[in-house]
């Protein structure tokens, strides 16, 4: 599947920033099910992009953008190439120990509820590791109820948990924190949805989920959609959660009243996928 | 428990040799003068402004750690040996250190188990692959050292991360020097002063390849809600560095520049007294307003030194001590010089068992705890206080390790109606630099003034000591201490920016 992608992140500032310090995990590596035909990344600002990579193999930009800012326009797009490989993730770049994906972070902290969940939930496997982990998923799905306005960035998967709303990356957290429960490592993965409704412009990008499978490795569940990871599923960035994989942490120095708009289109360059071109 | 061992005397009211003028020193003095001084000393110490905030108390007041003006001795011979012991126990953090965020070799080995170091809360998933300058995670650390016998000194704790008290070591010797300059004549006291000088020449020498020759050092400060502020200003001043905040410093293209009334000034060392988890807010606590945006990026970029390193904290962590007699062999293939304390790992069930059978008798520690808090000493506790502690036990054994209830040696101290034994403990800070490993002979002693206490924290009502190391008599020996020279450092005015910085709204993922 040939996906085109687009992601624009906006600032506006009342009065200007004299400094603003982005890092961003914008650019999408390849792996077995993904390749990566053309991708940019840009910044409206005269600012100088510092190329790195972090412990989780993520591609991280740096710029330093000096004032007066007014405005600032982040740009990523380009084309990547996917194949149907039901979730499972080989060839992705991967250095880290096992062990390091069953930490807890604070979006992640386990609470008693949490772990009974967990617990029960994968209980009623057949035995394996996958038949738990997917009925975990469909479980996470059914528990919390999609509601872009209940909660924040900074909702942690207890919160969501508890009140049963959140978006995918609530979703996701919540996910992540009973499989760790279980001590079953699991990643959170930043990235971008081909939706198949044919709404192609939407508001932020997506997140799931990637859990380690004995003899199978990485195998990627969308939680919010109840799903494995397809071939619509455009992997970017990896980490123990949402902060982990941001696409955009930052800073300003000065500057009053910040406006944020963000603008993802994802379409499908196949004319039989339902493309928009 | 075994009568502790004392310092002073020998079972059978000798002295030790060591002690011999300190006793003298204690039988020409009437207990009126010893008061008399003891109130200078206070007085000295509340005019210097030395105090600290006590966490967990309402009132969060500034207190002065008491002093006791009776001083703590060490010989010669007994301090070379420590001084051994503690080179070799930092070699060995180190190396530790750069394994676990390298090739993790002691974990494919089998001798240190993965979880305890991966899920350990003080490891940082972020600073695997980071190539810290010499290797030198913990270019300043404090060991805290007891003593059961004439022979053993026991390693309780190591402190990797921002280890504090070393401007009590120095105050505490210029009041002594002050209230008693007859003493200083009469004894061959080891030098603690030259400290700071040492502790410049470390942070200069670990300074990135890039930096100019004389790198711009700083000390970053939390600010002066952090109990140990005064240190930190204390320390800034005698290292002649500025003292700063987060928001004095910035980050441009991953380098770290220090706002100036001159304009931005670019700093290449920075002895950071922040936790890990407050340094950067793109990386680590979103909204940490302490620390410095991008800061990270500048460090693995290598174009600024932390002192100590991001992740040390895994290594000072209470269950990794109890793999530190392992750690040495397995890095430097010697026999630990310095022993730990025999420890029950309450994550092993047969520990367990034990520990359950004997709370008692034990002192029982949380892993992640500090300064004395979450701790049971058991032959000091009722046993209300010891069934809670047993729940707590059952509930997360692996939080918990156990020790014996030690008998610290004891000094004489200086306790209102006359001189007493009381326990003391040693924490001595060694410096390790790209060029060589630095101690000053001495550190601090901590005194639990409360009779029978082993309980020192300054937090529980803990004392301190001026502590001696003593030269040996003979006149062929060279003077303790190797002289330094006085780095030449100039100090620059900064303003302290008044600006506003806002963390930069995120996107939800949906």
């Amino acid at each position: 599947m040939r996906i085109k992608i687009s992601h624009e992140t906006h600032y506006r500032y009342d009065t200007p920033a004299t400094l603003v310090i982005q890092i961003l995990r914008l650019t999408p590596r390849g792996h077995a099910g993904q390749f990566v035909s053309d991708w940019r990344i840009e910044v409206s600002s005269d600012a100088r992009l510092q190329k790195s990579e972090d412990p989780f193999g993520n591609i991280v930009h740096t710029f330093t953008a000096e004032g007066p800012v007014e405005e600032l326009t982040v740009t990523a797009a380009g084309e990547v190439e996917t194949e149907e490989t039901h979730g499972v993730i080989n060839g992705a770049i991967d250095r880290l120990p096992l062990g390091i994906y069953l930490r807890d972070t604070p979006l992640t902290e386990p609470t008693p509820d949490l772990c009974t969940f967990a617990r029960d939930t994968m209980a009623a496997s057949d035995g394996t590791s996958l038949d738990a982990l997917h009925r975990l998923n469909a479980a996470v799905h059914q528990h919390i109820r999609f509601d872009t306005r209940a909660t924040s960035v900074a909702t942690p998967a207890a919160t969501a948990f508890e009140e049963g709303h959140g978006v995918c990356q609530d979703l996701a957290h919540v996910f992540l924190t009973a499989a760790r429960s279980v001590d079953v490592p699991c990643r959170y993965v930043g990235g971008y949805l081909l939706r198949s409704d044919g709404q192609n412009e939407q508001e932020a990008g997506h997140a799931w989920v990637e859990a380690f499978v004995p003899d199978l490795g990485w195998v990627g569940f969308d939680p919010a959609h109840g799903i494995a990871a397809t071939e619509a599923h455009v992997r970017v960035a990896t980490g123990l959660d949402y902060l982990g994989a941001a696409p955009v942490r930052g800073t300003r120095y000065g500057g009053t009243s910040e406006t944020l708009d963000v603008a993802v289109s994802v379409s499908s360059r196949n004319p039989a996928g339902g493309g928009i071109q | 428990m075994a009568t502790p061992f004392d310092e002073m005397t020998i079972a059978g009211h000798d002295c030790r040799p060591a002690y011999d003028l300190v006793k003298a020193w204690l039988e020409n003095h009437d207990m009126e003068t010893l008061r008399h001084r003891s109130q200078e000393a206070e007085l000295l110490f509340r005019r210097i402004g030395i105090t600290f905030a006590v966490y967990g108390q309402a009132e969060a007041e500034e207190r002065i750690i008491p002093f006791d003006v009776v001083p703590r001795v060490l010989t010669m011979g007994e301090w070379q040996r420590l001084s051994q012991g503690l080179t070799q126990r930092v070699r060995a953090l180190n190396a530790f250190l750069a394994d676990i965020y390298g090739p993790a070799n002691i974990i494919k080995a089998g001798i240190v188990p993965a979880d305890l170091i991966y899920q350990n809360p003080y490891f940082r998933p972020e600073m695997i692959g980071v190539k810290v300058p010499r290797s030198i995670y913990v270019p300043i650390s404090g060991i805290d050292i007891v003593r059961v016998d004439a022979e053993t000194f026991y390693v309780l704790e190591d402190n990797a991360r921002t280890p504090s008290g070393v401007s009590y070591m120095l105050e505490n010797r210029e009041v002594m020097m002050r209230l008693f300059p007859d003493l200083f004549s009469e004894h061959r006291i080891a030098p603690v002063e030259n400290y700071p000088d040492e502790l410049l020449l470390t942070l200069q020498s670990l300074a990135p390849e890039s930096a100019p020759g004389e790198p711009t050092v700083v000390l970053l400060t939390p600010g002066q809600y952090n109990s140990a502020y005064y240190e930190h200003t204390f320390l800034a001043d005698r290292l002649g560095v500025e003292l700063v905040e987060g928001r004095d410093l910035f980050v441009r293209d991953s380098i770290v520049y220090m706002r100036t009334t001159q304009g931005p000034k670019r700093v290449d060392v920075i002895y950071r007294r922040l936790d890990d988890e407050f340094l950067d807010p793109l990386v680590f606590r979103p909204d940490s307003a302490l620390g410095v945006p991008g800061l990270m990026a500048a460090y693995r970029a290598g174009n600024v030194t932390l002192a100590n390193a991001v992740g040390t904290g895994v290594a000072d962590d209470k269950a990794i001590y109890t793999y530190m007699p392992e750690i040495v062999r397995f890095y430097l293939g010697e026999e630990p010089i310095l022993k730990n304390v025999p420890t029950w790992r309450c994550r092993e069930p047969e520990a367990l068992a034990y520990v359950l059978d004997h709370l008692p008798e034990l002192v029982v520690k949380e892993v992640s705890g500090s300064g004395g808090y979450g701790m049971l000493v058991g032959p000091a506790a009722d046993s209300e206080t010891i069934e809670a502690f047993r729940a707590k036990l059952k509930a997360k054994p692996e939080d918990f390790i156990a020790q014996p209830t030690l008998a610290l040696s004891t000094c004489p101290t200086f306790v209102g109606n006359g001189v007493a034994p009381r326990h003391v403990d040693l924490r001595p800070f060694v410096l390790s630099g790209s060029d060589q490993v630095r101690i000053v002979p001495g550190g601090l002693t901590r005194v639990a003034m409360r009779e029978g206490s082993l309980v020192v924290n300054s937090s529980q009502g803990g004392g301190t000591k001026d502590t001696w190391v003593l030269d040996d008599p003979t006149p062929a020996d060279s003077p303790p201490g190797t002289p330094s020279s006085t780095a030449e450092v100039t100090t620059m005015e900064h303003q302290v920016s008044d600006q506003a910085r806002s963390q930069s709204q995120s996107q939800s993922q949906s």
